[in-house]
């Protein structure tokens, strides 16, 4: 045997309160950069997409596998009334479609007078599929199957049952979270469609529980917004398209100072039961130009 | 290095778990929090560095997919783990009473301090109501979840002390 005698390498050790140190100083920076800046993690969000999508989107689709098949059976009877029901509707509807076509026709015809028609086109739209949720309990996002790679970008409007879901609030490469108008955090500027009256909708934790959404600073000096009027996303809304639907109104209150006006909006979107939303590829910072 | 690589698993399972699976067991919008489980029992069974690391891979994985801004989840866990972890010595590991008092006060902690920066400070004054449509709800069920998960964990970080233990054997 030879006399060096090799020493084992002195680990390096650093106590964990050094530690705590660290990383708390790390995460402190890390939010004073994410909230003062738009980095919202970069590839950091790739990495993490990549890792935990196919999970996610595996878990969810046999989630939901299991739940459609219990619905199934609960539905079926349901379903049969429905559709005798929608039978009869339907042939109600097809008479009425054709007198709407004529309008439709007619209203092209006055819009392309008015070259009106562009604002009005139908927005090109993607399907996604929610693949998982956020439980904290405190806000409302979830997780989409689309990310950068299929055009999805920050701000995009999504929509679902033909109404307002939320919009995207970060985006990775192959995955996305859509921020649910019902969120704390959310408030939209909208207005009435029978009146054009703007007003502020925005989402609360503790009406989460009861599927609604407050609005607010509704002047409504004539007192004609009426309970059960629609409400959609106005014009000069930063980041949403104008004119889609949110909801319909379930409760007017005058404001202490008596000039404006709040109150509750049921929601057409089913927020508890969303399994499946569009994504609308046009931007409002975009549509400027048209 | 196992013990790492077998923490490195079970902080991808309960993060994949908690938005996925548990957001659809959730009770009347109320889900548990798996997050914290798995920074409190790292940190009582192995110690303050253990929980704090955990705690803070984990919140950050959180951060990433749901975070307002990066850092906040991992911030709260890590501290949750940091302060299990002193509680790592003294204590017998398989009395199940200390982890869920532990989970109790770390979640109610992470839920105070959740409800102060972000909804107080935007002026959101409904503390009451938070707490006991929020909270008490998250803090029972997440307790309810230690019950079952707590021993898992243990179990495993058991067999890899006993493989440890083996192989120092074979060693001799």
């Amino acid at each position: 045997m030879s006399p060096i005698v090799k020493r084992k390498k002195e680990k390096f050790h650093l106590a964990s309160k050094y530690w705590l140190l660290i990383l708390t100083c790390v995460c402190v920076l890390l939010m004073v950069v994410t909230f003062m800046t738009n980095f919202t993690g970069g590839f950091l969000n790739n990495i993490g997409g990549y890792l935990f999508k196919p999970f996610q989107e595996g878990i969810s689709e046999v989630g939901s596998f299991l739940t459609q098949k219990s619905d199934e059976l609960k539905e079926m009877r349901v379903l049969m009334q429905e559709n005798e029901r929608l039978r009869e509707e339907n042939a109600a509807l097809i008479a009425e479609n054709i007198h709407l076509q004529q309008y439709k026709n007619e209203l092209r015809e006055l819009q392309d007078l008015l070259e009106l028609a562009a604002a009005y086109e139908d927005y090109e739209t993607t399907a996604a599929r929610i693949i998982a949720k956020d439980t904290g309990n405190w806000y409302s996002s979830f997780l989409i199957n689309k990310g950068t790679d299929d055009g999805i970008e920050v701000d995009m409007n999504v929509i679902a049952d033909g109404g307002l879901v939320g919009r995207v609030s970060r985006v990775g490469a192959n995955w996305a979270r859509v921020t649910a108008i019902i969120d704390d955090a959310s408030n939209v500027s909208s207005m009435v469609l029978s009146t054009y009256d703007n007003l502020i909708v925005s989402g609360g934790t503790e009406l989460m529980f009861d599927n609604k959404l407050a609005f607010s600073q509704l002047l409504d000096r004539e007192d004609l917004v009426m309970v059960g009027d629609k409400i959609v996303t106005s014009n000069i809304s930063e980041k949403y398209l104008p004119g889609i639907l949110i909801g319909h109104i379930c409760q007017i209150n005058m404001d202490a100072n008596n000039l404006s006006k709040s109150g509750y909006i049921t929601p057409v979107v089913d927020f508890e039961h969303l399994s499946e939303v569009l994504i609308i590829r046009q931007k409002k910072q975009g549509l400027e130009g048209m | 290095m196992k013990k790492g690589i077998v923490a490195a698993i079970f902080i991808f399972i309960f993060s994949l778990l908690q938005n996925t699976l548990f957001s659809a067991l959730s009770l009347g919008g109320i889900a548990p929090d798996l997050i914290m489980i798995l920074a409190v029992s790292y940190g009582f069974m192995l110690g303050r560095k253990a929980g704090l690391f955990v705690g803070f891979t984990a919140g950050f994985i959180m951060d990433l997919f749901f975070g307002v801004v990066l850092g906040f989840y991992a911030l709260c866990y890590m501290f949750a783990g940091f302060f299990a972890g002193h509680f790592h010595e003294p204590f017998f590991k398989e009395d199940i009473r200390l982890p869920l008092g532990m989970v109790v006060i770390g979640e109610l902690g992470y839920n105070f301090v959740f409800y102060i920066i972000q909804f107080l400070l935007r002026g959101r004054f409904q503390l009451p109501f938070y707490f006991l449509h929020i909270m008490i709800p998250k803090v029972i069920y997440t307790v309810v979840l230690t019950l079952v998960l707590y021993p898992v964990i243990l179990f495993v970080n058991r067999k890899l002390d006993e493989l440890e233990k083996k192989g120092a054997k074979k060693l001799d």
